[in-house]
């Protein structure tokens, strides 16, 4: 049927020529040239016509192909691809590139946002030709380090099209470094507590073997120490832990007023004998946040467990919800206020270091690791979270958690 | 990014100094981030490959300022494309001061390297130049983006810097209140410090030129100032712990 259609040009060039040959007689001699003529006509002229057609759809079709199945193709990678053009414009981002690099919509120039210079140089070289593919490694430190291998190729035969894909490489790497972290934090922590310990062993097989009060004495010390590098131990545990994993799984939505009022619960103990009375103070309705209950509920216990600790002398803490933010980025505000002798302002800005201590001595004594702002900074990066702390001098400290409502 | 020009080479014009800025960037914040990582771990060749960059960044700036003036003389620009070409001579006067200032950290490297005991301290300045860098990246970001309302953000930052800075040179007082023989590494350190904090100023001053390119007015003048050090002084200890 198609090639009936497709022949159809010359089936009526056939019948006009025939019709015309007939139709006029043997006797009128300049019909039979009409006729050829007309048979050249429509061979010439329907021949190319008919081959555009063809040629048109082909493209059309192809085009059609190529463009559903790019788009299909890029989302169903879960690498984040990037289609770029000649002048390094993006074409198509999958959704995970959004998600990694954000902001990657069609239109936005690649050189722009990809600044690293050995970047600048792989796009120009894909671009101009010089080479059909290349690879490298682009390492993203801030604000959490992510290392890529980027791959950069052109697409098909003339299409003009060039694509990016992104392979994460970061758990490999971050492996490597926390390895090399973990020993080299958790052997400078733990040397002071096992030096004391090892300088009471030897007391106590020496001079002090006869002496039943000072051996009580030192072993109760010595427990003291071996408690403390436990929990120092459990804390660059789960701060390693937090650095395997820098991103949250995305959809889970964490009720904030019973997060909090469970935190409160169980640091309850710790408020009696302090002798502390913990107040609340939410504002009205539901302040759901989208993040991980766990990891959210260890920054609240955190601050909260700091509050008692260094604020005892105030006689309170409050616990504070609210929303804040702007119009545009709304957030879910949660203070923690303890009414001790606050922070000293200088060291506001480095508390959040990992064994930054105000005070090593008080720090000591309240059985701080001086992990515990760090374990909540890591936490609130994940959340794309804030953290501000005001702080005067003999009115205590306040710490707000900015996470975003959505 | 800006409506088509009948001439398309005034288009490819324009792209191209968006593109020069764009690597100008990237060389500088490569440039800070090495010079830190140098003073951080005391890496002689890793300080003098950024000493030797920096004059990437010097070629890019002349470039970027010829071409600019070029733009000018022969497209007589109006309105945002006037804006984007002085925009684009004033981010790149910036960006090659950040490469300065980052070629000032390197050199100090050397003079630093003997008696590196205060390991705080390097923690701090990676710190602060991790601040300075992340504030460095938002701001070139939104040149990419051109979503100026990002802008705020940029600017807290830099309060946070200031706030770190002014910490950092409190404690670098105390260390050389204790013992003289630090003075020499922590005034180094204390330049370092300084250089990482006005790189924290430049990228401010971006942040107001980019909002200034794609608004056409002046970012509103309440930037906080949390830069104290003018008031800091450590009191004689009475008795050296």
């Amino acid at each position: 049927m198609v090639r009936l259609w497709e022949a159809r040009w010359y089936l009526l060039a056939g019948l006009a020529a025939v019709t015309v040959a007939y139709g006029f007689g043997p006797g009128r001699a300049w019909a039979l040239p009409v006729a050829v003529l007309l048979l050249f006509a429509a061979l010439f002229s329907a021949k190319p016509r008919a081959v555009r057609i063809a040629e048109k759809a082909g493209e059309v079709e192809a085009e059609g192909l190529q463009r559903l199945s790019g788009e299909y193709l890029a989302a169903a990678v879960a690498d984040p691809l990037i289609i770029f053009d000649r002048s390094t414009t993006v074409v198509h981002a999958n959704a995970a590139a959004f998600v990694a690099f954000g902001g990657m919509s069609p239109g936005l120039s690649l050189p722009l946002k990809f600044r690293a210079p050995e970047m600048q140089a792989l796009l120009d070289s894909v671009v101009s030709g010089k080479i059909a593919s290349d690879e490298l490694d682009y390492l993203e430190k801030l604000p959490v380090e992510r290392v890529y291998r980027v791959s950069a190729s052109s697409v098909g035969h003339g299409t003009d099209l060039f694509v990016l894909v992104f392979k994460d490489q970061s758990e490999a790497r971050r492996i490597d470094r926390m390895r090399a972290d973990f020993i080299a934090n958790a052997s400078h922590e733990l040397r002071t507590p096992l030096a004391s310990i090892s300088g009471f062993i030897e007391t106590l097989r020496g001079p002090a073997r006869n002496d039943p009060a000072a051996r009580e004495q030192f072993l109760q010390i010595m427990q003291n120490q071996t408690s403390r590098m436990a929990r120092l131990i459990d804390d660059l545990l789960s701060l390693s832990r937090l650095e395997m994993k820098p991103y949250l799984k995305a959809g889970a939505r964490v009720d904030l007023r019973q997060t909090l009022e469970s935190v409160i619960d169980s640091l309850g103990p710790l408020a009696r004998d302090s002798n502390l009375v913990v107040e609340r103070d939410f504002a009205e309705g539901q302040f759901a946040v989208p993040g991980d209950r766990d990891e959210l509920f260890q920054v609240f216990e955190n601050l909260l467990e700091n509050a008692c600790k260094y604020g005892q002398s105030g006689g309170r803490v409050s616990v504070s919800v609210a929303p804040g933010g702007t119009v545009a980025e709304p957030t879910v505000d949660v203070t923690i206020r303890d009414f001790g002798p606050g922070i000293p302002e200088e060291h506001i800005p480095r508390i959040t270091e990992r064994f930054y201590r105000v005070d090593v001595e008080t720090s000591r004594a309240q059985k701080g690791t001086g992990l515990g702002l760090s374990i909540v900074k890591h936490i609130l990066t994940r959340h794309n979270a804030r953290m501000s702390i005001r702080s005067e001098l003999g009115k205590g400290a306040a710490f707000t958690v900015h996470l975003p409502a959505n | 990014m800006q409506s088509v020009h009948i001439v398309s080479a005034y288009d490819e014009e324009l792209k191209f100094l968006a593109k020069r800025i764009a690597a100008m960037g990237g060389h500088a914040e490569r440039m800070v981030e090495q010079a830190v990582a140098a003073l951080v771990s005391a890496d002689q060749d890793l300080a003098q490959k950024v000493i030797r960059d920096d004059i990437v960044l010097d070629e890019g700036q002349r470039e970027i300022d010829d071409k600019a003036i070029l733009i000018i003389a022969r497209r007589q620009p109006m309105a945002t494309d006037l804006r984007e070409i002085v925009g684009a001579i004033r981010i790149s006067a910036d960006l090659e001061r950040v490469g300065d200032l980052g070629k000032n950290v390197a050199k100090r490297v050397m003079s630093v390297t003997d008696g590196r005991d205060a390991t705080s301290l390097y923690r701090g300045l990676e710190a602060l130049a991790n601040l300075a860098l992340i504030q460095l990246k938002d701001v070139l970001d939104v040149y990419a983006s051109r979503s100026v309302e990002k802008i705020g953000v940029v600017r807290d930052r830099d309060e946070q810097i200031d706030a770190m800075y002014t910490s950092l040179f409190r404690e670098l007082l105390t260390y050389m209140m204790e013992d003289p023989r630090n003075i020499t590494s922590c005034t180094h350190l204390l330049f370092c410090a300084k250089n990482i904090e006005r790189i924290g100023d430049h990228a401010t001053n971006i942040a107001e030129t980019i909002y200034y390119i794609v608004t056409g007015d002046q970012m509103p003048a309440d930037r906080p100032k949390e830069d104290k050090t003018d008031r800091v002084v450590v009191q004689q200890p009475e008795v050296a712990k």
